[in-house]
């Protein structure tokens, strides 16, 4: 029987270390795989990881791609350090496109620069209303936030579908499922780099991400509300007994993380579609699910744990089209790397130990210390 | 009334020797170097403040821990008990602090999923009553053991460890949830395995009971043992300075006053209860005066939870006009305002109400301080303020810490009390009420908290004790009530009240029937006294 004993002190060069054997190893069983189904693992390999990062375009993608995931797993973070268990982003993400969406097709004449902030204000209306749902259902009824968050995904995706094929669409739209495009006051602008000019697809709203996650990582470990939310979801019952409401947490933490994925796809349309059409996010309020936990609830590793999911998404992509990989065996390649990762991450903080069982004689003289059966 | 163990004959071959053991967890050395031998039928007593190694020792004994170096030896034969499996094979059976029984399952029930596979589960009932009655435990099998007292759980487990006929019965700490009553009870069930050549481990850290139950006491302190000793050799006082490893000054029990004013006023408190496993209040009336240490006696789940809940206003009472901290109405409030309104509370479980065990220490200190001046600045937390007050409370406190701010996991239980406590008579409240205050901590820990919590009150706060131990609310009380089903008694008189008149209170009888029952002369008279005093 093996047990994982936690770490009395985890060493600096493990920690550098363990996510670089992750990633050979990574690359090893990965290569191996590719190998196996007929592909140059060589080639796959660099279409996979290389390739994204080749040009400086490339690079810009990857951050526009990561834009999202960084800002939905921040919110994420939030509800889960309260022990809330949003799995409904993906829809949140949705509503707020729709309720930036409004108003962009509402207003079409205005010219305003502030006009983007009031869409986004809109959309995190209505992305926190949205997730307000299972909150309220979860403290007036005891529902499971995690079936109701996650049927209301598919409500909102139904919605949008239904929204942009009657009351909403283009009557220009030769019977295509699409609204107006927006105004161009409703538009998000590429982010012009000095010295280096456009990058990719490159807009303000990563610019954003970034400053988000860093002030959830403030909110979370310098806030007093914040300590409400990690309370909560440690010891509710020192947080009752501190005098902080369990019903006001779940519904702060439920609409925050709403706001925010409703803001994730405002940006999404805003910048990189420009119109409603039934089908706005590759599944981002899904992914970030993982982005949050690869990052270990933290705003600030959120940001590296997106790049990384963005990268392999990208370099899923890529070996599809360039290799004619299918779909199905890039999801198993970004399977391992997610299981490294983690396994990584685990046995930084544990260490794996051989114990004897009921039999065993003696082998059990090894083990000092806590152990913690996983 | 004590059972007579001293007469015992002592066999020459040692039912369990233990050689040299050591175990470490990394650098810290919780047990070094012990030598300890327990006899055939021998009540062998294992003492020792908390963090002195004892739960180290008998979980070594138990097979949950296996010693570094060092090694046992079972009826002579060198022996590894690689898990409690084996230890129970062997012929060990132990009873644990905090029981670990199914509350919604029937007696037989609850002991038919810890016996081990192979035991054969007909009959079960009838071997459970016949073993109840061959050795005085009263108990029946069709139970449910929600609707048992905490020393009729304890009876399931020790009936559990029975049906295995142990050699060796390790008790943990097994009278702090007991009635005096139930305690004598208990004492004359381990007194007849005794007899019958069952050894028993006692740890308990109560020396009265050490002097009147065991013969031989092996004494541990900071890992390492200190001593061997006859009991009745040494007087309690003598125990305790070989256990703390200084003298002791005894706590005086404190004088009665007069006409201190009232603090805090409970009028006519009504709470349902909220589950099949609660209880509910029943017109509480209580009234905390000024320089007064309040002790509420009473059995554990007689309602002692939900009244501190109602207390700290984690439930708050729909209704206005129960709870008056003077003039001003708080029944309304939640747990902060009434803070703020001067109020402090040390709720009974550490862990996970009255801190957090996964935070630093910083952070347990804001738990209960983040409405105070300069701990939150524009919604901000101080990292300074919050890392002040946890040093300032553990210098007061005599809190030791492995480092500067660690998480509250770290602190030994002992440690982590007196942390929660001196949190919050640093705050110096006008009223503080603590719910068991020193349960599972070690005696020189307990000395402390009793005596911090004294000063309190003796510096103008209320103080309100809820508390199992008898001997607790004795040593701190000017008055003292009990809680029984719900029901709170009048508050009687300290001096005038007696173990016995509060044990049977705790049992449910009323004072007036409590007379007539033939408790001790002196216990009668205080009574009548006592009872004339509180219809006056």
């Amino acid at each position: 029987m093996f047990v994982l004993e936690p770490r009395a002190s985890v060493p600096l060069s493990l920690t550098l270390l363990v996510p670089v054997i992750a990633i050979v190893l990574t690359l090893i069983i990965g290569g191996l795989i590719f190998g196996f189904l007929g592909y140059n693992p060589i080639e796959a390999l660099y279409e996979f990881f290389v390739a994204p990062l080749s040009r400086p375009d490339q690079i810009g993608n990857l951050l526009v791609k990561a834009c999202p995931l960084i800002i939905i797993g921040t919110g994420l973070v939030f509800c889960y350090r309260a022990n809330v268990w949003n799995i409904g982003a993906e829809g949140q993400l949705i509503l707020g496109a729709m309720g930036a969406g409004w108003l962009a097709l509402s207003f079409p004449e205005v010219q305003s620069p502030f006009f983007l902030a009031v869409m986004a204000g809109a959309a995190m209306l209505a992305g926190g209303l949205w997730g307000a749902i299972p909150a309220l259902l979860k403290v007036r009824f005891r529902t499971n936030e995690i079936l109701v968050s996650l049927m209301l995904t598919y409500v909102a995706a139904l919605f949008l579908d239904w929204i942009v094929r009657g009351p909403w669409r283009d009557p220009m739209s030769f019977g295509f499922p699409l609204t107006k495009t927006y105004p161009d006051a409703g538009l998000i602008p590429a982010l012009i780099l000095p010295g280096i000019g456009r990058l990719g697809q490159l807009h303000w709203g990563v610019i954003f991400a970034f400053l988000i996650a860093i002030g959830g990582w403030f909110y979370l470990s310098r806030m007093l509300a914040g300590f409400q939310i990690k309370l909560m979801g440690d010891a509710p019952r020192a947080g009752r007994f501190a005098g902080f409401s369990q019903a006001k947490t779940t519904f702060a933490v439920l609409m925050i993380s709403g706001a925010l994925a409703g803001l994730a796809g405002m940006i999404e349309v805003s910048a990189n579609i420009g119109q409603l059409q039934p089908h706005i996010s590759f599944g981002y309020g899904f992914t970030a699910i993982i982005v949050a936990f690869l990052a270990r609830l933290n705003p600030l590793a959120v940001i590296v744990a997106g790049l990384v999911i963005a990268l392999a998404e990208l370099g899923g992509d890529t070996a599809q089209i360039s290799m004619g990989i299918p779909k199905v065996v890039t999801g198993i390649f970004k399977g391992i790397l997610l299981f490294m990762l983690l396994a990584g991450e685990t046995l930084t903080r544990y260490r794996l130990v051989r114990v004897s069982g009921i039999a065993g004689q003696g082998a059990a003289k090894t083990s000092k210390g806590g152990k913690a059966n996983v | 009334m004590g059972p007579s163990n001293q007469s015992k004959t002592t066999p020459l071959s040692p039912l369990l020797a233990g050689v040299g053991l050591t175990k470490s967890f990394g650098r810290f050395v919780a047990n070094r170097d012990i030598d300890f031998t327990i006899y055939p039928g021998e009540l062998h007593a294992l003492l020792g403040e908390n963090g002195a190694g004892k739960s180290t020792f008998v979980k070594m004994i138990y097979g949950l821990l296996q010693p570094d170096s060092g090694h046992f030896e079972w009826r002579g034969q060198p022996v590894q008990f690689n898990n409690p499996q084996e230890a129970r094979a062997a012929g060990i059976g132990m009873v644990f602090q905090h029981f670990s029984l199914f509350e919604a399952l029937s007696v037989v029930e609850n002991i038919a999923l810890a016996l081990p596979a192979d035991f054969p589960k007909e009959g079960l009932a009838e071997l459970i009553a016949e073993k109840s009655t061959e050795y005085g435990i009263p108990l029946r099998p069709d139970s449910l053991v929600a609707d048992l007292s905490v020393g009729e759980q304890q009876r399931v487990e020790i009936l559990r460890c029975l049906l295995q006929d142990p050699a060796l019965l390790i008790m943990d700490e097994p009278t702090s949830v007991l009635t005096p009553q139930e305690t004598r009870q208990l004492f004359d069930v381990l007194a007849k395995l005794a007899g019958q050549g069952c050894a028993v481990l006692f740890i308990s850290h109560k020396l009265d009971e050490i002097k009147q139950l065991t013969s031989r006491a092996t004494i541990l302190r900071g890992g390492e043992k200190i001593a061997e000793v006859k009991t009745k050799d040494k007087s309690a006082k003598q125990l305790a300075e070989l256990m703390v490893g200084s003298k002791i000054s005894a706590i005086t029990p404190p004088e009665a006053r007069n006409n201190a004013p009232a603090i805090l006023h409970i009028k006519g408190l009504n709470r349902p209860a909220a589950g099949p496993f609660d209880t509910a209040l029943k017109d509480i009336n209580l009234t905390a005066h000024a320089s007064e240490v309040l002790g509420i006696a009473g059995i554990a789940g007689n309602g002692q939870s939900e009244l501190m809940n109602a207390l700290t206003g984690e439930y708050c009472s729909s209704q206005p006009d129960i709870i008056f901290m003077g003039d001003r109405d708080i029944s309304q409030m939640g747990p902060m305002a009434r803070r703020v309104a001067g109020l402090s509370f040390v709720p009974e479980e550490r862990n996970g109400h009255a801190a957090v065990p996964g935070m630093r220490l910083s952070e347990n200190a804001l738990l209960t301080s983040y409405e105070r001046e300069g701990a939150v600045q524009m919604g901000v937390v101080s990292q300074a303020y919050a890392t002040q007050s946890a040093d300032r409370i553990s210098e007061m406190f005599d809190v030791r810490r492995p480092e500067a701010d660690p998480l509250a996991s770290a602190l030994s239980g002992g440690n982590l009390q007196k942390f929660v406590v001196g949190r919050e008579i640093a705050k110096k409240p006008d009223v503080l009420i603590v719910s068991q205050p020193t349960w599972g901590v070690d005696v020189g820990a307990a000395q402390f908290i009793r005596k911090a919590m004294m000063d309190l009150a003796a510096n103008g706060a209320a103080v309100i004790v809820i508390s199992q131990d008898l001997e607790e609310i004795f040593a701190v009380s000017h008055k003292i009530a009990v809680l029984h089903e719900g029901l709170l008694s009048p508050a009687y008189a300290a001096r005038e009240m007696t173990a016995e008149a509060i044990g049977l209170l705790m049992g449910g009888s009323h004072p007036e029937k409590a007379v007539k029952k033939p408790a001790g002369k002196s216990a009668k008279k205080s009574l009548r006294k006592s009872v004339k005093g509180a219809r006056a």
